[in-house]
């Protein structure tokens, strides 16, 4: 019980920091708008099919989530509160509390790509809105997972800002490949049983990478 | 958390290659109190670091115990404080905010606006309870590490260089909380300083290399 209040203690202390300095949500939403314009003029001379959409859509999601969400740890890191964080909550509300975090941020930045989608390319029909939904809701959370234990070990390491893309393409291969192709079934209209197996791959992967991470966290947290 | 004893058995912390210290043995019971001396680089704030468990030792145990029970870290870290220069608060917050969130996060529980209060003023924070930690002095935010610390009453409080930037006034509060930890509980306190460190009832000298423990 305790470490429940303890850990929405956490979270909302982040997103109360977060309102105040607007840190990753303002990179977030500066980095999806100036790919989606990038993408717009690139594709503008010839529409693309939805499935390159579909596709680019993940590639946003992923270099935007790559480049807000390490900021969880980093920031703890550059303030010198991370000690302080050490001293006063244990391992088990730190991770579960940055995880939240990341995965309302994550969600939130999925929402908005999915809005602009829809607003700009006319070719980017959901024609399965369940496919859609859950895979937008599940990927987003596969994400938020694999960058909060990532962002936790890089925080410790010196070269931050390389280690970081360069440590989570290998880590969510998997994650990307399954997504994009879900994604194209509900472009393509294709009933939800079709896409039961991909969905099934992403619970699975949120598990592990949640139980995995969980693990590993007391490791990396403490020196 | 009555009687509590903090014991140390064959510890040794290096870094690398390099040891820091090694074999160190001794206990603080409450109502108790520990010096920690030695020169720049004697390894002080590595052994308050690893007592505190934000550290780990490379070789040895800290236990506690209370009431002859061993007391695990979760319910330690709920009744213990700690001021040092390397751990900071969040400047993007108030004085008053850091003491609610961070009260929270600790213990659960929102301490209440008369508990909040009346630590603030024991610091002489009151005033500037509103303002950004951002906008602090060096010793106003040490000032409101001190306030942290002694928000919920530690059992058992560190303080490392304990009057970094702090003017008379400020030294007198440190004094007053010295005094009053090392009456109920225990109070671990580091420093180079021999005024300091005679706060203390009992004293560990760190000398580099080995250690030399005089009562
Ligand atoms: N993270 C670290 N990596 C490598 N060496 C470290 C690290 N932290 C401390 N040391 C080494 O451990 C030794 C003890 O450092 P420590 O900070 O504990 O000294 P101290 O007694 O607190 O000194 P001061 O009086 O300057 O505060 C030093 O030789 C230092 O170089
Ligand atoms: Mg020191």
């Amino acid at each position: 019980m305790n470490a429940l209040t303890q850990t929405a203690a956490l979270v909302a202390k982040d997103v109360r920091s977060e309102l105040r300095t607007r840190y990753a949500l303002n990179a977030l939403l500066m980095f999806v708008i100036t790919s989606v314009a990038t993408i717009l003029f690139a594709l503008r001379e010839d529409p693309a099919s939805p499935e390159v959409l579909g596709g680019m859509f993940w590639v946003v999601v992923f270099f935007s989530a790559m480049s807000g969400l390490s900021r969880i740890f980093v920031s703890e890191e550059e303030k010198g509160t991370a000690l302080t964080l050490q001293l006063i909550a244990r391992p088990t509300v730190v991770y579960f509390g940055k995880l939240l975090f990341n995965c309302g941020l994550t969600l939130i930045l999925t929402t908005a790509i999915t809005v602009l989608y829809v607003l700009i390319f006319p070719q980017f029909t959901v024609q399965s809105v369940p496919i859609f939904a859950a895979t937008v809701v599940l990927g987003s959370l596969g994400f938020a997972s694999a960058a909060t234990i990532i962002a936790a070990i890089i925080a410790k390491a010196n070269t931050r800002g390389t280690l970081y893309p360069v440590l989570s393409f290998p880590i969510l291969i998997p994650l990307l490949m399954t997504v994009m192709k879900s994604t194209a079934r509900a472009l393509a209209g294709e009933p939800l049983v079709s896409a039961l197996g991909e969905l099934q791959v992403l619970v699975s992967y949120v598990l592990i990478m949640t139980g995995g991470s969980f693990l590993l966290f007391d490791y990396v947290w403490k020196d | 958390m009555n009687d509590l004893i903090l014991s140390v058995h064959g510890l040794a912390r290096s870094f690398n290659r390099r040891l820091v210290f090694k074999d160190l043995d001794f206990s603080v019971a409450a109502p108790g109190s520990l010096a920690i001396t030695g020169k720049n680089g004697a390894g002080k704030s590595t052994l308050v670091k690893i007592l505190a468990g934000i550290a780990s030792p490379t070789k040895g145990r800290v236990t506690y115990t209370a009431d002859g029970k061993a007391v695990d870290a979760d319910a330690l870290r709920e009744r213990m404080g700690f001021v040092a220069p390397y751990l900071n608060l969040y400047e993007e917050f108030t004085a008053w905010e850091n003491l609610a969130i961070l009260g929270r996060i600790r213990t659960g529980t929102v301490p209440s606006a008369e508990q909040i209060g009346d630590t603030l003023r024991r610091v002489d924070l009151w005033q500037r309870r509103d303002d950004l930690v951002a906008g602090f002095s060096s010793g106003m935010k040490q000032r409101l590490k001190y306030a942290m610390a002694i928000l919920d009453a530690p059992a058992i409080l560190f303080l490392d260089e304990p009057t970094a930037n702090l003017d008379a006034d400020g030294i007198a509060i440190v004094e007053t909380v010295v005094r009053d930890q090392q009456r109920h509980g225990i109070l671990i306190l580091a420093t180079n300083d021999e005024s300091e460190a005679s706060w203390c009832r009992e004293r560990i000298h760190l000398a580099g290399r080995g250690t030399d423990a005089r009562p």
